[in-house]
């Protein structure tokens, strides 16, 4: 090998380069979020796609040529949903203790989730994938990726709906409860997983331990409703 | 540790399999959620097996969302193009979302308990 002509070559086609800098990139974004106090806005997530992303557009990078080291990452998301049993097995005296206010609210809270975003999407003149990409936008990637391939959306475009969701939803929940008098912590909590799925689940931790328990419950409670209501909601609006 | 994400994955798998034979409108990790939470109430060692991976799992969930969210520089024209329903749907529908699941909780638990803050 001659020349750092050559050796850029090589590491820019090979999968492990764009597997270590994506998990390098995450670290170091995870750290920064850590330093800030876990602030809502800066958001481990974005950092590291805005940076990922950037080093792949000044490199001219395809995203197939990305695709083969970040595929293992990505492969990890089936798994990690059906690691959801374990956070509702555990919740599941509370789930029966509640259970009135859980199904009232995840009838309530799943409809208006899919039905405003796939109105307000139409109304403000999104096309029928656009539509199909957003419905399922309050839910854990995982499950939405998977909601939207079924709908005919674009899995990628709701990867970053959902993350868009999730943070505006941790930035939204504390004021937005205090300007709605709500001092119920579980309603507060139900409400920022329902809503705004891991991230505002993360959210309701920092501030309330009874309102994260609840937010982890509604995220994954709201996972499996949405994944079962949203083609049929999906299909009636 | 290994044994425990065999199980994951196993319980992913019938759930795929299981979607997609009995033409499920339900992505196949959600089906192998159910199973997995349905097979671990009969038996409860199951839930013990899988505590530690699933854990782990969902702690490091935010890096999971990477690879999918560089997948969007493939769809920039469509997002300044559709810039305006996005932000719509993101902003207003969240709200909405909130607002309402907080309203009908509270509602809710109310009346079957005459105000419990729960706190």
């Amino acid at each position: 090998m001659r020349g750092p002509g050559e050796f850029w070559l090589f590491l820019s086609t090979s999968p492990l380069f764009w597997l270590a800098l994506t998990l390098g990139a995450y670290v170091a974004a995870d750290a920064l979020a850590a330093r800030t106090g876990r602030h809502p806005a800066v958001n481990p997530v974005l950092l590291t796609v805005a940076g990922v992303g950037a080093v792949l557009l000044a490199t001219g990078t395809s995203h197939q040529t990305y695709f083969a080291g970040a595929q293992f990452i990505n492969v990890l998301l089936g798994p990690a949903t059906v690691a959801f049993a374990v956070p509702i097995l555990r919740h599941r005296s509370a789930i029966r203790r509640n259970l009135p206010a859980i199904a009232a609210t995840l009838a309530a809270g799943t409809t208006t989730g899919v039905v405003s975003a796939v109105l307000l999407a139409k109304l403000f003149g999104g096309g029928q994938a656009l539509v199909a990409s957003v419905a399922p936008k309050s839910v854990t990637a995982p499950i939405a990726m998977g909601i939207s391939r079924e709908i005919g959306g674009l899995p990628e475009l709701t990867a970053v709906v959902v993350i868009a969701t999730g943070i505006t939803g941790a930035v939204l929940v504390t004021p937005l409860m205090d300007a709605l008098g709500i001092r119920d912590w579980r309603a507060r909590g139900f409400a920022a997983g329902l809503a705004a799925h891991g991230i505002g689940t993360a959210r309701a931790l920092q501030v309330n331990p009874v309102a994260g328990t609840f937010a982890g419950l509604a995220l994954a409670l709201n996972g499996l409703v949405t994944a079962l209501a949203a083609p049929l909601l999906f299909r009636l609006f | 540790m290994l044994r425990a994400f065999v199980v994951i994955v196993c319980f992913q798998f019938a759930g795929e399999a299981l979607s997609r034979l009995a033409g499920l409108p339900v992505p196949g990790p959600v089906v192998g959620l159910a199973l997995l939470v349905l097979a671990a109430l009969a038996w409860p060692a199951l839930q013990r097996e899988v505590e530690e991976v699933a854990d782990t799992l969902l702690r490091h969930l935010s890096l999971l969302f990477v690879p999918a969210g560089v997948g969007v520089l493939q769809y920039l024209d469509l997002m300044r193009s559709e810039w305006l329903p996005l932000l719509a749907v993101v902003v207003v529908s969240t709200a909405l979302t909130l607002a309402v699941s907080a309203l009908a909780f509270t509602a809710v638990s109310r009346r079957g308990r005459g105000g419990d803050t729960g706190a």
